[in-house]
């Protein structure tokens, strides 16, 4: 009869040992994962909730910075024949407003998100390759400053965001103006091809057990997409910047057509990076949308195996477009109608996606918070983006609006619609797991109607402009050709429009430091990021988790397994393999280090000179080469420590002897 | 701990080659990515090429024998490389010390011949299109040479002071997939570069 008390009494003790073993763990791992303090340590982090961060923060300054130069091009266009800005400066700003929303916060800002989230929706205690994702942030940071410190100081770029030559080649772009553009281009796109190179590791090896591809959430298969084309499609412009480089420094003739070069050349290679651009921006905010969709309307996404095969479909098929941005350049009429059938052709995946959406909303039931709202934003202008899209996809509506504001107003309704609302929905979404805290829901859904008016009151207008002729990159126009009014209208929509933008920081500056605590999972939403704390701790996981379907937070049961066995004194990973994910090796990630940054400010002291004489190319490789050298050798203790069983067998007195000691 | 279900990984290996471990997928990342850009590079010869009815435009044909006899040292050399990668995926350390040694010797013969592969090509790289298309390739390809006689350089070291660990032979595999890639991005290369004028 005593038997039952006595029970208790040890199921208590055990609880009790479990807990007291649990807080082993966490404080064993919170050492080895934590950062270290002081400046040097935050110089130092490789965690890559902290990069993410800071990569996110950078970005979003340059979005504002982007957005500063936007209002001042309001300004000046307002009214006809306006003296605010000088043409000079205004080809400046239009050229550095375009650069920067593209180069500095676009891709970063997407690559940014994907750092933080990745890994913590798979599973993961840190992202592949940490040391390359600090250095990867420091020379995107450096890269951003370089290129503002030149505008600055009046030697910002002025042949628009896609620096055409012969305007920015060495005959009309006199100045080391263009040069800074072109250097800067080498600076994001390393920072870039790292980053995808991280992402595609992290989702191939670094999953939870059980999360098979079939079950890897839709948002990782779309930066996985991502970074597939930044592989293939950067290359190609850090090729062509690299040319208009040298063409302005050492005298080759690329694109020097009395040498036997060809302008139309930077045209393709600029074209076969930058249409894919727009994929790479967009294919996250799509990752995005399906995200919050399946979370707000509290069902699983549907059509999974069509949106993914959507987005890789859309990643493909990016890369046949680029002809387009060429039509009028005069190019073989087959040429043309190719180009004009590949890219009617991407609104097929668009469509499915769009319509996947649609079926999700239609068969959940849809809470209509504020990362949702601008979600449902971006349906209404994605859609009016894509569809004057696919207008000028053919060559006589395109040859009628090239160059013109119909074309400005396409593609902001494409890229603001496309990426920067579902950006928004995410940063509504993903605040709580970020900081800990709840953003403000009024002040989201007023930040939501402010941007969603504002935005569509700036950008309607232009594709009426356009169509009554009104061309870009022009720094005033006449009283008399009719344009004021609507230009008017633009402006003041661009006033609401920076409203809604500082209505949200205001409200992100707010709940930070009086929002509501955020639990675990505030919205009950399905996927892995969820199930640790909000903001998580520096190794992500207590015990990492373990998956049991693709909405694993939603079905999974109380007793789901954890993984247990990974080392807590040194940053020890489980990688699992590439389709079915089974566990498969211990991985030992490196400490925190200082040594990408000094590799960092090494390559930009490289870059940086390589504007002014080609010989810092030779000269700057060697802090460079010094500085990897320091980040890739072992500390020795540390390797001594790690000696596998396997080498030691295989070795045995040899190796010790190697170390100086006998076994 | 012991209540809760789990999947225990304390037995699973620290290292492995092929595709399991990390650092395989870095290095084809590096090889996709720089593999990429010579295909464009490729393709802007041949874009400068097309319309141009003499090519080389205006100067002689560059001499193939530097560049034949790199070609030469370069494939040749896939053998230590070979053995290198057997050497290291069979935990050798000593053959991989050898192998690894005689591969950069050939590496860094490659890089030798490469400079004077440059006095041949009978063009200048701001004589005309042709002889920039033509020197910055090379160079993009000695840029490679280079990297990999330093890396290879700084990896003996570490497998000569030592400490030894599992992932190091992970290592000294990964980098002679790379160098295959070097060897694999020479050859259209120098078909482009010395025959190409001559036949196309």
């Amino acid at each position: 009869m005593a038997e039952e008390p006595l029970k208790r009494e040890l199921a208590n003790d055990e609880a009790l040992a479990e807990e007291v073993a649990d807080e082993h763990e966490r404080r064993a791992l919170e050492k080895t994962w934590g950062d270290e303090p002081g400046f040097w340590g935050w110089l130092a982090s490789t965690n890559h909730k902290t990069v993410g961060k800071r990569f996110i923060y950078t970005a979003f300054g340059f979005f504002i910075l982007a957005g500063i130069l936007a209002v001042l091009m309001r300004v000046q266009l307002a009214r006809p024949e306006s003296t605010f800005l000088n043409p000079d400066l205004y080809n400046q700003i239009f050229t550095m407003h375009g650069t920067t929303m593209m180069f500095l916060f676009a891709v970063p800002v997407m690559e940014a998100v994907a750092v933080f989230i990745l890994p913590l929706m798979l599973g993961a205690r840190n992202i592949a390759f940490p040391r390359l994702n600090a250095f990867g942030y420091w020379v995107y940071l450096f890269g951003g400053i370089m290129l503002w410190v030149a505008f600055v100081m009046n030697v910002g770029p002025d042949a628009g965001w896609f620096a055409y030559v012969p305007l920015s080649g060495p005959e009309y772009g006199a100045g080391k103006r263009a040069d800074f553009w072109a250097q800067m281009i080498t600076f994001t796109e390393v920072s870039a091809l790292v980053v995808a190179t991280e992402i595609i590791t992290t989702f191939f090896k670094l999953r939870a057990p059980g999360m098979s591809l079939n079950r890897v959430p839709i948002y990782c298969w779309s930066v996985l997409v991502m970074a597939f084309m930044v592989f293939f499609a950067m290359p190609t412009i850090a090729w062509a910047s690299a040319c208009l480089m040298m063409d302005r420094l050492i005298g080759t003739h690329f694109f020097n057509p009395a040498e036997g070069g060809d302008p139309l050349l930077w045209q393709h290679l600029f074209w076969f990076f930058g249409h894919p651009e727009v994929y790479i921006i967009f294919i996250p905010g799509t990752g995005f949308v399906s995200t919050i969709l399946s979370t707000f309307s509290r069902r699983p996404i549907f059509g999974y195996t069509a949106l993914v095969l959507s987005l890789v479909s859309t990643g493909f098929i990016g890369f046949g477009l680029w002809v387009h941005h060429m039509f009028a350049t005069g190019l073989p009429r087959l040429g043309e109608s190719f180009f004009t059938g590949a890219t009617i052709m991407i609104a097929i995946p668009s469509g499915v996606q769009i319509f996947c959406w649609i079926a999700t909303l239609w068969g959940g039931r849809p809470r209509f918070k504020s990362p949702m709202m601008f979600v449902l934003g971006f349906f209404f202008i994605f859609v009016i983006g894509g569809m004057t899209g696919v207008m000028q996809g053919a060559v006589p509506v395109d040859l009628q609006v090239h160059d013109t504001y119909f074309v400005v107003a396409h593609f902001h309704y494409v890229l603001i619609g496309g990426a920067v609302f579902p950006l928004f929905g995410a940063f509504h979404y993903w605040f709580p797991k970020v900081t800990g805290r709840m953003l403000g829901e009024k002040l989201g859904h007023l930040t939501f109607w402010v941007m969603f008016v504002g935005f569509n009151l700036t950008f309607f207008p232009m594709h009426i402009l356009g169509l009554r002729g009104m061309p870009r990159r022009v720094y005033t126009y006449q009283p008399h050709l009719g344009w004021g009014d609507l230009n008017l209208l633009a402006s003041a929509g661009g006033v609401l429009l920076t409203l809604g933008v500082l209505l949200f920081i205001v409200n992100a500056l707010r709940s930070l430091r009086a929002g509501v605590l955020a639990s675990d999972n505030p919205w009950g939403a399905a996927t892995l990021e969820w199930a640790t704390t909000s903001p998580p701790p520096a190794y992500n996981f207590l015990y990492p988790p373990t998956v049991d379907s693709r909405d694993t937070l939603w079905t999974q049961p109380a007793d789901q397994p954890v993984v247990v066995g990974l080392r807590s004194d040194v940053r020890e990973v489980l990688v699992t393999r590439t389709l079915d994910a089974e566990p498969d090796l211990k991985a030992e990630f490196p400490d925190s280090s200082i040594w990408p940054l000094l590799a960092a400010l090494a390559t930009t002291a490289m870059f940086i000179g390589t504007i002014f004489t080609p010989w810092a190319f030779p000269v700057g490789m060697v802090p460079i080469f010094a500085t990897l050298t320091g980040w890739f050798w072992p500390k020795k203790r540390q390797a001594e420590e790690r000696p596998p069983e396997e080498v030691k067998q295989k070795h045995g007195k040899r190796y010790y002897k190697l170390r100086g000691q006998e076994s | 701990m012991s209540a809760r279900p789990n999947i225990d990984v304390s037995n699973l290996p620290t290292f492995a080659f092929g595709h399991r471990p990390l650092t395989w997928w870095c290095t084809w990342s590096l090889i996709l990515i720089e593999g990429g850009m010579f295909v464009v590079i490729f393709a802007t010869y041949f874009f400068l090429r097309t319309p141009v009815p003499d090519w080389p435009p205006g100067v002689a044909y560059p001499r193939p024998f530097w560049g034949t006899v790199n070609l030469v040292i370069i494939l040749v050399s896939c053998l230590p490389n070979h053995w290198a990668k057997k050497a290291a995926e069979s935990l050798d350390l000593r053959g991989v010390r050898v192998w690894l040694a005689v591969m950069i010797v050939f590496a860094f013969a490659a890089t030798a011949v490469r400079f004077v592969e440059f006095g041949y090509l009978n063009c200048r790289w701001d004589q005309n299109a042709y002889g920039s298309i033509v020197w910055v390739s090379m160079g993009a390809h000695l840029l490679h040479l280079v990297t990999d006689v330093l890396d290879s350089i700084v990896l003996l070291a570490l497998l000569i002071v030592g400490p030894v660990e599992g992932t190091r032979f992970t290592d000294a595999s990964e980098n002679a997939l790379y160098w295959y890639f070097v060897v694999a991005l020479w050859v259209p290369l120098y078909v482009i570069i010395y025959w190409v004028p001559r036949w196309m």
